[in-house]
This record gives structure tokens, sequence and C-alpha cells, in this order.
């Protein structure tokens, strides 16, 4: 099995990532996800794995065109004022490498912020990258994303951390 | 603002028969008032027992502003208890939930009570010879609620001394929980997991109407449910649907769809729709789970509970179900315009793990902070708390499908699923209690 790519390249792969997000360049964000992908956030600090455990986010790739195209549809009203956000992130480190399986997994620190207009909301934690190689390169096989107030009351969260 | 505390008459004045007036979202005294008076005289959902399974299991919540805490005793019994230590008035126990051992211990002074609240031990009591302690109401421990009911593990409790009792007040409409613990295939639920928690900064009656609002789904929900249908269109009409899009799809059905749903409405301003049928009714079978429940109830009694496909069973002011994707929500009003609304799946004990998987993806679908339908509701609630500020029309319209024979003939029944009837009775059970002066408590 192909290693994934250098150190330096895996991690460029995680500021990248967040770019897009940052700049709403959704669909070239939605093309570095895998089509067997998840896009996780568990509701609880350890939460197992599976579907009979509540979480905040747990999409396919399905599921993430779904978020994409209604941002861009004209009656999303909580869109009234559009939402932005930035992501700041500490430099990811490689966890591990699976050259059986092919998946190399990065841990980056982050803050990620997100406004509407008067509001703005701060969020912390850490996301995990499952990175594999496919024929259009690195792509993302599962982003786990463990948010540091995952269990509190939270206000809408509409773009992705 | 009026001043409404001693003036029974502006309260009634905000009730219409087909419309409230602004202040009953927007006035902070008026939240004050509800706590007290309508909050605190009503049975108020607490919790379900399987989330105490076993002695000093603890459940802690805050309803009407007062700290509560759910405890099952060394005696097996599921006690409401005040969460204020007899002492200073610490909070007794400050986790959310947990085990606290055989004995209540207070973390200030460390006076420990047992598991029904009586004080077992304070230290140094010799400090308290010759006083009038064993008089003083530091001697009694723990307040316990005393007005507290068990349905199917789901824990009501009523914090005025006097009311209706239990059954006066939910009647008939119990037969939501019936069926969502029918649909057990042993009678039993299970709390899955900690809530989603989801702030609105928005009063609490919107989302409580909402629940039982057939006319915002087509609109409000387009941009999200009506994105995935768009999604799905050009798959062949055979294809299987992912559970996602089966979930998604039916929250922008038509008016007629919507319509003949039907509402049933009972006293005390509880209500559900989906009389008829419901989004809910065309999920895939989980045949495993079918079988199981023929087994279990026999083919005739089981098709009666499975067929049965409410939408949202309002259990007024404080609790809203779901039976037939097994998920409840839990109001926590805040403040005028905070609320925190809990969205807990439950698990249908003995059933196949398919049916909390579907539960648990349903709830975080649409209940979660992150979900696109939660999005816009909570844009239109903060729309209207924002929008109300206007003094040019100071009333909200609840008018779909009243008629005048409501005020003889009155609003129990069924009725078509559109009609804003619903709220009406909400509202006629809300003034009911604010125009009643404030009695006795705990």
């Amino acid at each position: 099995m192909q290693s994934v790519g250098d150190d330096n390249t895996l991690r460029e792969f995680v500021y990248y990532e967040a770019r897009l997000i940052d700049e709403k360049r959704f669909d070239e964000w939605y093309d570095l996800y895998a089509d067997d992908c998840r896009y996780w956030m568990p509701l609880t600090r350890g939460q197992p794995e599976g579907a009979a455990h509540t979480s905040l986010f747990d999409e396919d790739k399905l599921l993430l065109k779904i978020r994409i195209e209604r941002l861009r549809n004209p009656k999303s009203y909580s869109q009234a004022h559009p939402s932005w956000c930035q992501h700041i992130l500490q430099a990811p480190s490689i966890e591990s490498r699976d050259m059986q399986i092919g998946i190399a997994v990065l841990r980056t620190p982050f803050m990620y912020l997100e406004n509407q207009r008067d509001r703005q909301e701060v969020y912390a934690g850490v996301a995990w990258h499952h990175l594999r190689r496919s024929g259009k390169g690195i792509v993302i096989a599962l982003k786990k994303i463990d948010l540091l107030n995952c269990e509190a009351a939270l206000p809408s969260l509409q773009l992705f951390p | 603002m009026t001043e409404y505390r001693h003036n029974a008459a502006a309260i009634r004045a905000l009730v219409r028969d087909d419309a409230v007036h602004r202040d009953v979202y927007l006035s902070p005294e008026l939240f004050d008032l509800e706590m007290e008076r309508l909050w605190r005289s009503v049975w108020t959902y607490v919790g379900h027992d399987s989330q105490v399974p076993n002695a000093g299991d603890f459940y802690t919540v805050d309803i009407a502003r007062q700290p509560l805490l759910m405890l099952r005793g060394t005696d097996g019994t599921v006690r409401v208890l005040l969460n204020r230590c007899a002492h200073k008035g610490s909070k007794i126990v400050g986790a959310g939930s947990g085990n606290c051992g055989k004995l209540l211990r207070c973390s200030y002074h460390g006076w420990t009570y047992t598991l029904d609240g009586s004080l077992r031990t304070v230290p140094v009591k010799s400090g308290y010879a010759d006083t009038r302690f064993a008089e003083s109401e530091a001697a009694s421990g723990l307040t316990q609620v005393a007005n507290v009911a068990i349905y199917r593990g789901f824990v009501f409790a009523r914090l005025r001394r006097s009311g209706a009792s239990f059954e006066e007040y939910f009647g008939d409409s119990l037969s939501s929980i019936d069926n969502l613990a029918d649909r057990s295939p042993v009678g039993q639920l299970e709390i899955a997991g900690p809530p989603l928690r989801y702030m609105h900064d928005s009063n609490w009656k919107m989302f409580v109407e909402n629940l039982n609002d057939t006319m915002h789904p087509m609109v409000a929900h387009e941009s999200s449910a009506g994105t995935a249908r768009e999604l799905w269109r050009d798959q062949p009409a055979d294809a299987p649907k992912p559970m996602v899009i089966e979930q998604f799809l039916p929250f922008v059905s038509n008016y007629e769809f919507f319509d003949k749903m039907g509402v049933k409405i009972y006293g005390n301003g509880h209500s559900y729709t989906g009389v008829n049928f419901s989004i809910h009714s065309a999920y895939s079978a989980i045949p495993e789970y079918a079988a199981q429940m023929e087994e279990a109830y026999g083919a005739e009694r089981a098709q009666a509970i499975l067929c049965e496909s409410r939408h949202n069973t309002v259990y007024y002011p404080s609790l809203t179900v779901k039976g037939a994707i097994q998920t409840i929500r839990v109001v926590r009003p805040i403040a005028v315009d905070r609320t925190l609304i809990e969205s807990f799946a439950l698990r249908l004990v003995g059933a196949p793990p398919a049916l909390l998987e579907r539960s648990a993806t349903y709830n975080r679908l649409i209940n979660a902070p992150t979900s696109v339908v939660g999005h816009d509701d909570l844009y239109c609630y903060r729309a209207i708390q924002e929008g109300l500020a206007s003094n040019g029309n100071q009333w909200v319209s609840l008018q779909r499908n009243y008629s005048d024979r409501e005020k003889e003939e009155g609003l129990l029944g069924i009725h078509n699923g559109m009609s804003e009837v619903s709220m009406r009775g909400q509202f006629r059970a809300w003034v009911a209690a604010m125009a009643a002066s404030a009695a006795d408590e705990a």
C-alpha cells in the first residue's frame, strides 16, 4: 500500500481543508471527502461508535451535500444574515500511519469561531483526520471532531467546525 | 407595559378566543408569573425512572426555578426532593446525574441525609444542644415534593400542594405515552444516553405551539427537507431510500397531507397531531421487530400499536412526545426570551437495535443545535421575538379554523390538522392558571 503522503503534505492538507470551509468553497471542500466518508461530532466525551448513540454531526456524503445545497438555497431563512466561520488550527500531529490499510491519522487542536452579523460563537476542540489516498489525491475517510463543550446547551451551529 | 401581578383582569384581557396579546411572549413580569402560577401548579415532567435504575442514582433538574433532585431510595422508590441543604441552602448535589451512595452529603458543612431526604447526621451536633434545632426547619431534612406521579416510567411532579390530580390533569392524553411504551415488546422504555441540548433565545411558548403547528413545515423546512427531496428526485422510484431521506422528505408534504393528519385536543392544553397518519407513517418496516411485537401482543394488538402514528403530543407545558419515532423533547424555560430544549432518544427495551438507531438518527437530524431543520425553526422563533416589539399590531392571530361554536361547545376532540385549535387550547389553560391567585407551594 502506498503512503498517503509525507508529513508536510498531510499537515498542509488539514490546513487546506479548514481554509476551504472558511472561504465557503464548499464544492472543492466536498471533493476532499471520500465517497464513503464520515463527518462525525459526538455528543459526549468518549462516546462509543455506533448509530445508537445520538451525535451532533454524523454525516455521510449525502448529508454533507444536503447541508451545502441548503446553505445556497435562498429559502434558508436562518441564513438571512449569512454565517461565516474561522478555523484557527494548532499544528497537526501525525498520530499514526497504517500502511496496511493506507490510512494516516492526524490530530489537530483547534479554535472555531462562527459568526452571524452581531452574534459570534467561540468553540474549541480537537479534530481527527483519517486520510487516505485515492485516484484524485488525498481524501478524508473520517473527520471526527471532539468539541470541548459538546455537552453544553448550544445555540445554532450552522457551518462546519 | 401593564402591571399584571395584582391584576387578574389585565391577564384575562391578554387572551381572546382567537388571538393573544404580544405581552405573553415579551413581558418579564408575565414570565415570573408563569413560573409561579402555571409551571408550579401543573404536572411537569421531571425525568424518566430509567435514568435512576439503582438505589442512590440521582438526576438533577431545575423546574420553575426550583432546583430538584430525582433520586432512587434504598427502598427502590423514586422521589423528587428539593436540591437544597437544610442548613445553609447549598445545592446538595452539584452534578447532573450520578450515584450518591447510601447518603447524600453536603459539600459545605458535611450534613448528611438518607435517600428519603431525612437528616441523618450533623457534625459535632453537641453545638446544637440547648437550641431550638429539633423544632426548626433544618431538622426536617430535605423538602420532598409531595405530588409525584410515575407513569410508564415518566416521572412528573406538581410543585404546588393543591391542584388537579395527575389523572385529572392529563386524562386520556396519556394514551400517547402508552403507545410509546407499548412499542416495546415488554412494555418498557429506557432513556438512551444524554440529551441534545439546544438553547433557544426565544419564549418557551413559541416552541410548544410549534409542535402542533402543521402550517410551517412546508415553508420553514423547504430549504432543508426540500433540498433533500431535490437531491433525491433523480433516483428511481423503487431505489431504497436512505434513512435520512426517509426522515426528511415528509417534512415537505403538502397542505392536504398535514390537514388530513388531524389534531386531537384534550383539556388543560394537551393535544396531538397525527390522528389519522403522520410524517412517521411511511418509514420502512423492520420485519424482525414486527414479528417480535406480534409474538408479544398478538397480531391484532401489535397491529393497533404500530399503526398509531402520532406526530407530536404536547403534555402542556413541559413535555412533548413522539411515540412513533421514540423521542421526547423537554421544555425548560429560563427567561422570557430564553428556553432550553432537551431532546432524548428512547430505547424500546427488548426491541432490535435498529429501532434505537432510527430514533437517534431522527433526534440528530431534527432536534440538534446542528440540525438544518432546527436552524430554521429557531430563526422563526427569534424573528417573532424581535418582530413582536412592533407597536403597530399587538395581537398574535390564532384564528385558523376558529368558529364561535368553540365558545359554547368547547374545543375538545378531533379537528382538521391545520387548525390552530391546539394553540387556542394551550392559551385557555394558560389564562386559567395565570388569572388564578398564587397559592401554597411545595
